[in-house]
């Protein structure tokens, strides 16, 4: 195990730069996902530190080596890829055994890690077979325990569960977890779903356009997302967004469109009259007397919970609610947003404003 | 079949007289055999007719221009007191063992290169096909001019970098020939094994180098683990077409040596030719083409078995 540190790391395909300076501090046992919306360079940053890809600048270093030269098999690394990569003419346990093979382990060394590694994942019984047999489920458990075998000091996932149908992938979201939770081992983990993110990780990478938007716990990326990129990737339903101004008249609240008359706890200084987006989180609806009034588009109960669509000043918004309303197309309610918790965003750079 | 026509009659008591012909154009067993009939006769008629015809021919004393009569197994009683048939049994072997060994390594050591990512890939696959775009015939004159006794290029090349002295005498002494025959054969058959083992070798998805660099594998290892053993189900398939067309090869020959030097470039198939066609013994000709079906059969039955489906193939792959 092993703290990573990810400095200013930049790359380029030919004259066209995917990566504009991304440092990203990484703690030894940590978890963290990288997360964004495809194209953002998560992948490339995760296959540069793997070593399958060169840096073109920056550094990167594993424990306290700077391995920007270091070839991939003596970095001390483990890959899990997103279409799993075993060896088809191989069984499970000599996929699993094949890095200490190389290494030129003796069988006896090769089938304990092999065992050890099985018996951690529930593998035992399919350790003949080969991958043609297994079901996708069991083909991530084997590409997890290839990587578990070497004990190596960081754990690479390169979106491990996007080949998995729906139901799978919670099971093998939680699976990983408690993995990560018994081994310890670093982790670094690509996704472009946010909900793994916010599930699986100690630490969230949002990254967009080769750039990091923001970083930091699960929590405080949902609680105090840094722009309105962040706030509107993190969160599902995502946050909905009202462009207006801020107006400060006595008390402060938000002007939105069509006159709106939004709640704010505070305004930021100097900001009356400035442009700004309003941006509420779905659950954070609540329906009072003195809300916005708003007419409702659609209905979709879930069984746990309602998602309401509704126009809000012209803008189409959705709430989230705990309770079992009975509302039909076309009804009118007046929602109000949580003062303490909306956000409030600068119109043209999309920064956070903080009152 | 049985059951259809076992069922006819009652069906056809049932159906109050429906013709006998709209019966056979309506029964679905009845279309398929409609269908397959083309097929089938072509092939009987210019492949197994032919076969049973040399084979039969081959037990008789037929020459062109007389009809033979049955003598049972003379021919082949002569032709194990030849020592020229023998000969051209070993030529044959030699030929095709060592051509085929050569166009492997060759194929192979092309494909893995062109594998690779490299500036004008496209045509540079393109100008391997060349030799095999080329008609037989054509190319064995190309030879048969690069290996003539006075005129070979080779040889002037050689004499003016002053690496030799006199001519090199390629079709005319029988080390020479056999191994100028084996390289014209080379040249012809290697694109064929490039081509199709490169198709092979792009269906190995490129992950598994990249899962076997991280396991920790240099490059040979992955070749010797990944690529090698990925690649032979394709390499079974290719080396047995390799093996049938060399081993019946007489084009090449025919067109460089006919045979010579003092026979030490005859195959099977020209000495069959020579034999039956050029001095009208058919007989003869025709059991020495026979006796090349045992070797066939065998190196069909050798890929046969290797060529089935390994146990890490079954199964589904959707990954």
């Amino acid at each position: 195990m092993s703290s990573v540190q990810i400095r200013d790391v930049r790359k380029s395909f030919g004259n066209f730069e995917v990566l504009h300076g991304v440092s990203i501090p990484i703690e030894d046992g940590e978890f963290v996902v990288l997360v964004g919306p495809s194209g953002c360079g998560k992948s490339t940053l995760l296959r540069m530190l793997a070593g399958l890809e060169n840096i073109t600048s920056g550094t990167i270093s594993i424990g306290d080596r700077v391995v920007n030269n270091v070839q991939p098999k003596e970095r001390d690394i483990a890959m899990v890829f997103q279409n799993y990569a075993l060896y088809p003419h191989m069984t499970v346990a000599d996929n699993m055994g094949f890095s200490l093979k190389l290494r030129g382990a003796k069988p006896e060394e090769i089938s304990t890690g092999v065992k050890r590694a099985a018996e951690i994942l529930a593998l035992t019984p399919l350790l003949d077979r080969y991958p043609r047999q297994l079901s996708g489920g069991q083909r991530q458990r084997v590409a997890m325990g290839r990587a578990i075998v070497r004990d190596p000091q960081v754990f690479l996932f390169d979106e491990p569960l996007s080949n998995l149908d729906a139901k799978l992938r919670v099971a093998m979201r939680t699976e990983i977890k408690e993995l990560h939770q018994r081994l310890r081992t670093t982790t670094v983990y690509v996704t472009h779903d946010q909900i793994e993110a916010m599930t699986m990780a100690d630490k969230i990478v949002v990254m967009h356009d080769g750039i990091v938007e923001q970083m930091g716990s699960p929590l405080e990326l949902y609680d105090t997302p840094a722009n309105q990129f962040v706030a509107g990737f993190i969160g599902s339903p995502a946050m909905n967004f009202l462009k207006g101004s801020v107006k400060v008249n006595g008390a402060a609240y938000f002007e939105g469109p069509n006159g709106v008359k939004l709640p704010l706890k505070s305004a930021p200084a100097n900001s009356d009259g400035k442009p700004a987006v309003y941006g509420v989180r779905p659950e954070h609806f609540t329906i009072a007397d003195d809300g916005a009034e708003a007419e409702i588009v659609v209905v979709e109960p879930t069984g746990s919970e309602t998602q309401v669509f509704a126009k809000l000043g012209g803008e189409q918004v959705v709430a989230v609610f705990r309770e079992r309303h009975l509302f039909n197309p076309g009804d009118k309610v007046r929602l109000k947003p949580d003062p303490a918790l909306v956000h409030l965003f600068d119109d043209s750079t999309g920064k956070r404003l903080d009152s | 079949m049985s059951t259809v026509q076992t069922s006819m009659p009652a069906q056809a008591a049932a159906a109050g007289e429906p013709s006998f012909w709209s019966r056979l154009s309506g029964n679905r067993n009845w279309a398929a055999f409609w269908f397959m009939l083309p097929t089938a006769a072509f092939l009987i008629l210019f492949l197994a007719y032919p076969l049973g015809l040399g084979v039969w021919m081959s037990f008789t004393d037929e020459r062109i221009g007389r009809a033979g009569a049955f003598v049972g197994i003379e021919n082949y009683q002569w032709l194990w007191d030849d020592s020229i048939f023998w000969l051209s049994v070993f030529n044959t072997l030699f030929y095709t063992l060592i051509a085929s060994a050569i166009k492997f390594a060759i194929g192979l050591y092309l494909a893995l290169l062109l594998n690779r990512h490299m500036p004008f890939k496209a045509i540079i696959r393109s100008i391997v096909l060349i030799p095999f775009i080329v008609p037989t015939v054509l190319s064995a004159i190309a030879f048969w001019w690069i290996y003539d006794s006075q005129f070979s290029i080779i040889s002037w090349s050689l004499i003016k970098l002053g690496l030799i002295h006199s001519n090199i005498n390629f079709l005319g002494d029988t080390e020479w020939a056999r191994a100028s025959v084996i390289f014209a054969n080379v040249w012809r058959g290697v694109p064929f094994v490039a081509i199709t083992l490169l198709a092979g070798l792009q269906t190995v998805s490129p992950s598994l180098y990249e899962a076997a660099t991280l396991d920790g594998a240099t490059s040979w290892q992955r070749f010797r683990f990944i690529t090698y053993p990925l690649l032979t189900p394709i390499i079974a398939v290719v080396m047995t077409f390799s093996v049938l067309f060399t081993f019946t090869d007489f084009q090449l020959i025919w067109a460089l040596t006919r045979g010579g030097p003092v026979n030490a470039t005859h195959l099977m198939a020209t000495l069959s030719y020579q034999r039956g066609i050029i001095s009208g013994r058919l007989g003869e000709g025709a059991a020495i083409a026979t006796a090349m079906i045992p070797f066939l059969v065998a190196a069909i039955a050798i890929s046969w078995f290797g060529m089935q489906r390994r146990k890490w193939q079954q199964g589904s792959n959707n990954d």
